[in-house]
């Protein structure tokens, strides 16, 4: 399956592939309702997190693991494996905020949802067309999507 | 090629997922003794509680087993593994023939043998049914006493509490969830049942159960000689492998089913994985009954793949609890109470009691082998990395994990790649 990969060398810290995720994922597709309407009053959140460590940075999120840790630790179903498009697909109707995912998941790709008790984790974009958006914004290319072994 | 997998629980799951990884044709039979589809276990304490309903306690979609070529036979109990005709009997006069077979019958409830323990009023809470008993009992009863402070003992108490029941707690341990906490942890966990309204009492358990002439409950008598009213007791001490037909077919059991490291157990092409399983425990490489839901899974999804003829071995499991209680939200992973006087390790603690916030860091000989937090779980994950990936850490980097928290620009750069950017060189070309 095609993942997105980060590549640290050419990562700047900008934090545009955060805003493109926000957008993606809100209601009015709009980058400044966004973040100052939706991410205020309904906790929206990128599920992207730039990572850095003094000049490096890195932006990372969930990798869809092939045999993912979270989806052993989810205790409602919420969190389970496509198998056909191989991506780890998460229901937010069936999850009940135990944190278990959280806890078993060694990248730390899963936040919990600021004002609910839900999960905030990457979905890839998959019904956005032109794949994810933050693989489209980053200024750098230190996103990629592609298909590796 | 058939498979067949005894329960029905999230071991199961896992099998069916590591089976159909390897092989979509063979037949896959699961006999389950419980009436319902796999749901998820622990979420019988929401149910309780009123906190979802039944219809979102399936782990699995309804096409599932159809969809993954599954043949279910619900409300049917295995009576005799014969390992060597290679067939299973059930309670409904069937033989089943296998060619592989997965024990995935799980744990059953532990009852102590209390004076008066056995008769009316007397529940346990680790089953769809018996969820659904208290539902009822709770519009009847006033009082409940739940014996055992560890996870069932607590989920069960504060689910009936919200349901509107007096909930005393009784654990003989001096503190709650002695088992995957310190005192600390133990104690913060505790304030917030007793600030909600539960009672709760350690260092004491039930030295008798006391009936009145109908032979119903009256009350509880603890060892520290108080006697406490109740109408019903709740006993939650803990769960044993339930592993009866494993050994009444002369499969190797000790404290649970002894499996190699492709869980496969003493008896060829039988496998056990899950509550009733003994296998191997990543930290300490002994084998272990870990009955924690997140290796229930992954063993039932390795022996699965091995059943498939996958040939790989299992990781081995790391003890790990996330449990809330009143929205403090706690997370215990590894070795969280090292033996006392034991130098090899080290810990860091630090408690806010104030925030209600916990952190403490055990290592052993530079790596973090097992943590605690409450309140702030938020990087549990990438504390969970160091324990998994058993990341050698300098001196720098361990105070940084200890002072700035995890952080992952301080896992070695091969590992960082190979996990995060793996093939690297092609992809920049």
């Amino acid at each position: 399956m095609k993942r997105v990969y980060p590549n640290k060398d050419f990562c700047i810290g900008c934090h545009i592939c955060e805003l493109a995720c926000l957008t993606a994922h809100s209601k009015s597709k709009d980058l400044i309702l966004a973040y100052t309407v939706e991410r205020n009053e309904e906790g929206l959140s990128s599920c992207k997190h730039v990572h850095e460590g003094g000049p490096t940075c890195v932006a990372l999120s969930c990798r869809h693991c092939d045999e993912p840790s979270c989806v052993a630790a989810c205790i409602s179903g919420a969190l389970q494996k496509d198998p056909e498009s191989g991506r780890t697909i998460y229901d937010r109707e069936k999850c009940v905020g135990c944190w278990s995912c959280l806890m078993a998941c060694p990248f730390g790709a899963i936040a919990r949802h600021p004002l609910e008790n839900k999960i905030v984790k990457c979905d890839l974009c998959h019904d956005r067309p032109g794949g994810p958006a933050c693989v489209a914004a980053c200024p750098n290319m230190a996103l990629k999507q592609e298909e590796r072994s | 090629m058939t498979y067949v997998i005894i329960g029905n629980g999230v071991s199961s799951i896992g099998a069916i997922e590591g089976i159909r990884r390897h092989d979509q044709k063979g037949k896959i039979v699961v006999i389950g003794a419980e009436d319902a589809a796999a749901y998820g276990r622990p979420l019988i304490s929401y149910l309780l509680a009123g906190k979802i309903g039944a219809d979102r306690l399936a782990l699995r979609g309804d096409d599932y087993y159809t969809k993954n070529g599954v043949d279910l036979k619900l409300g049917t109990t295995v009576t005799k593994v014969d390992a060597a005709k290679k067939t299973v009997e059930t309670d409904k006069g069937e033989t089943i023939a296998y060619d592989k077979l997965l024990v995935a019958t799980g744990g059953i409830p532990f009852v102590p043998p209390i004076p008066g323990v056995q008769g009316a009023d007397i529940y346990s809470f680790t089953t769809l049914a018996h969820a659904n008993t208290l539902i009822d009992l709770s519009k009847s009863i006033k009082r409940a006493i739940v014996i055992g402070g560890g996870l069932i003992g607590l989920k069960a108490a504060e689910s009936l509490f919200d349901r509107g029941v007096a909930v005393t707690i009784v654990e003989l341990a001096p503190r709650i969830l002695s088992a995957g906490f310190d005192e600390k942890a133990g104690k913060l966990a505790a304030n917030r049942l007793k600030n909600v309204g539960i009672e709760v009492n350690c260092g004491v358990t039930a030295k008798e159960i006391q009936r009145d002439k109908n032979g119903r409950v009256k009350g509880v008598l603890l060892t520290d000689g108080r006697f406490l009213e109740s109408d019903v007791v709740v006993v939650a001490i803990g769960v044993v492998p339930h592993s009866a037909i494993a050994k009444e077919a002369g499969i190797k059991v000790e404290r649970g089913i002894i499996v190699d490291a492709k869980l496969m157990t003493s008896a060829k092409d039988v496998y056990a994985a899950g509550d009733v399983a003994q296998a191997i425990d990543q930290l300490s490489g002994e084998h272990r009954v870990v009955p924690i839901w997140p290796n229930a899974y992954n063993q039932g999804y390795g022996a699965g793949r091995n059943m498939a003829g996958a040939k790989l071995p299992y990781a081995g499991g790391l003890p790990m609890n996330s449990i809330s209680f009143y929205g403090l939200p706690t997370i215990s992973v590894g070795v969280v109470n090292p033996p006392e006087g034991d130098t090899t390790y080290e810990v860091h603690a630090l408690l806010n009691e104030e925030k209600e916030t916990y952190r403490k860091l055990v290592f052993r000989d530079g790596r973090l082998v097992g943590y605690v937090l409450v309140g702030d779980i938020d990087k549990a994950g990438m504390y969970t990395a160091f324990i998994k990936f058993e990341m050698q850490l300098d001196g720098k980097a361990k105070d940084k994990l200890i002072n700035a928290g995890p952080e992952v620009f301080l896992w070695p750069a091969e590992l960082f790649d190979e996990k995060w950017n793996p093939e690297m060189s092609k992809a920049a070309r």
